[in-house]
């Protein structure tokens, strides 16, 4: 199982929102944008961390809470970077925002990757559209903490090339050693790269050593099953296989029953999980 | 900013501080305390003197709920309810006993996990907005007149709410004031399992005091320091054999009368290898998905936060309500439901009731009071439900998910969660 972070677990009422300014907003694909946060109290800025796969519940008073995931550099405390895709109401309102405005914000709640295992193995990073959001923490500490030795490749798919996130990055992420294979379902003539869904790719890549290859996917539910199921074929064991779920979460503290899927609050035991915990629970439609 | 720090040690009483209570067996030390009938308005008058709201159960559109007492005549004296799956009947009684009833729809839950509560605020000031949680205190009640069913679900409800890494607020300030008295059934309804949930009719523990009534009064015991303090200013006497007699014979009489039954063993695993079973789509065709059963449950928990805001937009207070897995809204993911169909929900109130609450909590979220069966529109019993999914999965061999299904059980019930 997925290490559920104890750190983020402190004594205050876990209904206190933080006031937050946003510092910058860069517009990533149509409907998406990503925020830098800063907190308006100084003494949070210099204690707040968050690990990898975590996520905030982002509040703007009188529209409501949002469960966000955090896109940003876990190296970086003075700013908090989330990314946020237009979907309902509250988001809506978030993205509208602009530059200087204060929002809430609580937490961060939730598993993280586990990054620590992947020190002495390859990681395949399976990421479709705004799915790629919460695997960017990984990838930046990952590249940070790689060994020369250790194969990184990040399978990133999108509907069409327009709709790729933070395709401006990805040069800067293969000079420090990560393997970026990009794939849409339908390209434009500029297009160079992949073409087919994420699970293709990945059946066709070059795996040195399946057995010692962790792979954490994060996209729509039925892109994860199949990639999990390639992934599986492919000889890499169920443990090492990771994922990101998504459900309503409204308190994020696994007091309002929302966000439960079988046995498992997502806002606690989640978002990321051990495929090896949920396989039972993927096969059940409506669950 | 958070006002969550009440303290908690003056919570009623745990399991082991009612050693001694043992089921049938009277207690020479403590039992032999008795209330006569006229003297309970003292025990409500110095509740009150305390500080104390107290909280019984009374009359109110033709059914016996729980609100503020002030005196012995706002309780339901000389009235019964008489139950059945999706029906309840308020009954003359031919005696003035004032706790002669079962239950009715409400539970102690409303006031410890209060339907609507605002549990924080926003403040616009100038171009920031200040962030707040309530630190209003909250209200000290007593309750009068607790089930042993209901103790049970106000334990269900404190791993709930205060088991975890994070604790809320508001039910654990409630929760650390409150006093507890409790008052043995005397009767059950047709609706009643408790013995098979093992949570009563007797009341064992986590009480302050437990009053068994006959005619005559009350015999008396108490579960705690508070409430042996309590017991130490009420007029008591010693009890006479009589009437002691009188109350176990009461006792027994309820657990005589309990007729229904579920079978528990290996519920959990069970329930979870039946997710995909048809008898779901065959519940949905009688369930309404109309919430009643979670809103009369002592346990259930769900709730979802809305804003309230001012016309100004200025004030924004976040409003806790109850809510309930059989609305669409509450899995609502990227403005589509997960649960869309009544069978997907029904099966998820059911399996977390009865198995997956134990992965989360350790214990079943059922207590046997059987309010939802009897508030049910269509009079579903979630008893029969279970016993009819226990028959198709002995049928089956092993469920209905073939040979998944002892994968899934395994899984599921690594207590990993």
């Amino acid at each position: 199982m997925s290490v559920t972070s104890e750190s983020c677990v402190q004594n205050f009422d876990p209904w206190l929102s933080h006031p937050v300014r946003i510092a910058g907003i860069t517009r990533e694909i149509p409907g998406v944008c990503t925020l830098n946060l800063q907190f308006e109290d100084s003494r949070l800025a210099s204690t707040w961390s968050f690990r990898p796969g975590q996520f905030t519940m982002l509040y703007v008073p009188g529209a409501g809470e949002a469960a966000i995931s955090i896109s940003g550099d876990p190296g970086v405390s003075s700013v908090i970077t989330q990314t946020i895709r237009d979907a309902g109401n509250v988001t809506r309102s978030i993205t509208g925002l602009g530059e200087g405005a204060v929002i809430g914000l609580r937490g961060p709640f939730g598993s993280c990757w586990p990054v620590e295992m992947c020190r002495g193995r390859d990681v395949v990073l399976i990421a479709g559209g705004i799915g790629l959001a919460p695997l960017r923490p990984v990838i930046l500490q990952l590249l940070r903490q790689r060994d020369q030795d250790q194969e990184l490749t990040l399978i990133v798919g999108a509907r069409e090339p327009s709709l790729l996130l933070y395709p401006d990055q990805y040069d800067a992420w293969r000079r420090q050693g990560l393997n970026v294979i990009q794939t849409v379902d339908r390209a434009d003539d500029s297009w160079t790269g992949g073409i087919g869904v994420v699970t293709a790719v990945l059946d066709r890549i070059g795996l040195r050593n399946a057995a010692e290859t962790v792979v954490m996917t994060c996209g729509p539910e039925v892109m994860m099953t199949y990639a999990i199921k390639t992934a599986l074929s492919r000889g890499i064991p169920r443990e090492l296989l990771f994922l990101s779920m998504e459900r309503n979460m409204n308190c994020a503290v696994a007091l309002c029953g929302h966000c439960q899927f079988g046995p498992h609050f997502l806002c606690r035991e989640g978002p990321v999980f051990s495929y090896r915990h949920l396989r039972p629970l993927m096969r059940i439609d409506d669950l | 900013m958070s006002s969550s720090a009440a303290g908690s040690n003056t919570q009623p009483s745990t399991a082991h501080e009612a050693v001694g209570h043992g089921e049938g067996v009277i207690s020479e030390t403590e039992q032999a305390r008795f209330l006569p009938r006229a003297d309970l308005q003292i025990l409500i008058r110095l509740l009150r003197d305390d500080g104390f709201t107290v909280v019984g159960p009374k009359l109110d559109q033709s059914a016996i709920v729980y609100g503020e007492i002030t005196q012995v005549a706002d309780l339901p004296i000389g009235w019964t309810d008489q139950q059945q799956p999706g029906q309840y009947r308020l009954v003359p009684r031919n005696d003035d006993r004032m706790f002669g009833y079962v239950v009715g729809p409400h539970s102690w839950k409303q006031f410890l996990f209060p339907p609507s509560a605002i549990v924080a605020t926003a403040q616009r000031t100038g171009d920031s907005w200040r962030m707040s949680t309530p630190d209003e205190p909250s209200p000290r009640y007593a309750f009068l007149g607790v089930r042993a069913c209901e103790l049970a679900a106000i334990a269900v409800q404190d791993k709930v709410f205060l088991g975890g890494a994070y604790v809320d607020p508001i039910y654990q300030q409630r929760r650390a004031s409150v006093l507890l008295i409790a008052v043995n059934c005397t009767q059950a309804a047709s609706t009643c399992f408790c013995t098979s949930m093992k949570t009563g009719p007797r009341c064992k523990a986590g009480f302050d005091l437990a009053l068994t009534e006959i005619d005559s009064g009350f015999t008396l015991e108490t579960g705690s320091e508070r409430g042996r303090s309590l017991a130490l200013r009420l007029p008591l006497r010693e009890a006479q054999a009589a009437e002691l007699c009188d109350a176990e014979q009461g006792r027994e009489e309820a657990e005589r009368q309990i007729t229904k039954q579920m079978n528990t063993d290996g519920l959990h695993d069970l329930l979870l290898g039946q997710l995909r079973s048809p008898h779901w789509q065959t519940v949905a065709e009688r369930c309404l998905s109309c919430t009643n059963c979670t809103m009369v449950c002592p346990t259930c928990f769900c709730s979802t936060v809305t804003e309230v805001s001012d016309l100004t937009g200025d004030h924004v207070d976040r409003e806790r309500h109850w809510d309930s897995c059989f609305n669409m809204d509450i899995s609502r993911v990227n403005g589509v439901p997960v649960r869309d169909s009544v069978a997907s929900r029904y099966r998820q109130w059911l399996t977390h009731k009865l198995a997956t609450w134990q992965d989360q909590f350790g214990t079943s979220g059922c207590v046997g009071c059987g309010r939802c069966i009897t508030w049910c529109p269509p009079g579903i019993d979630l008893t029969q439900e279970v016993w009819t999914l226990q028959q198709l999965a002995r049928e089956s061999g092993h469920g209905l998910s073939h040979e998944e299904a002892p994968e899934q059980t395994v899984e599921i019930g690594s207590g990993e969660g």
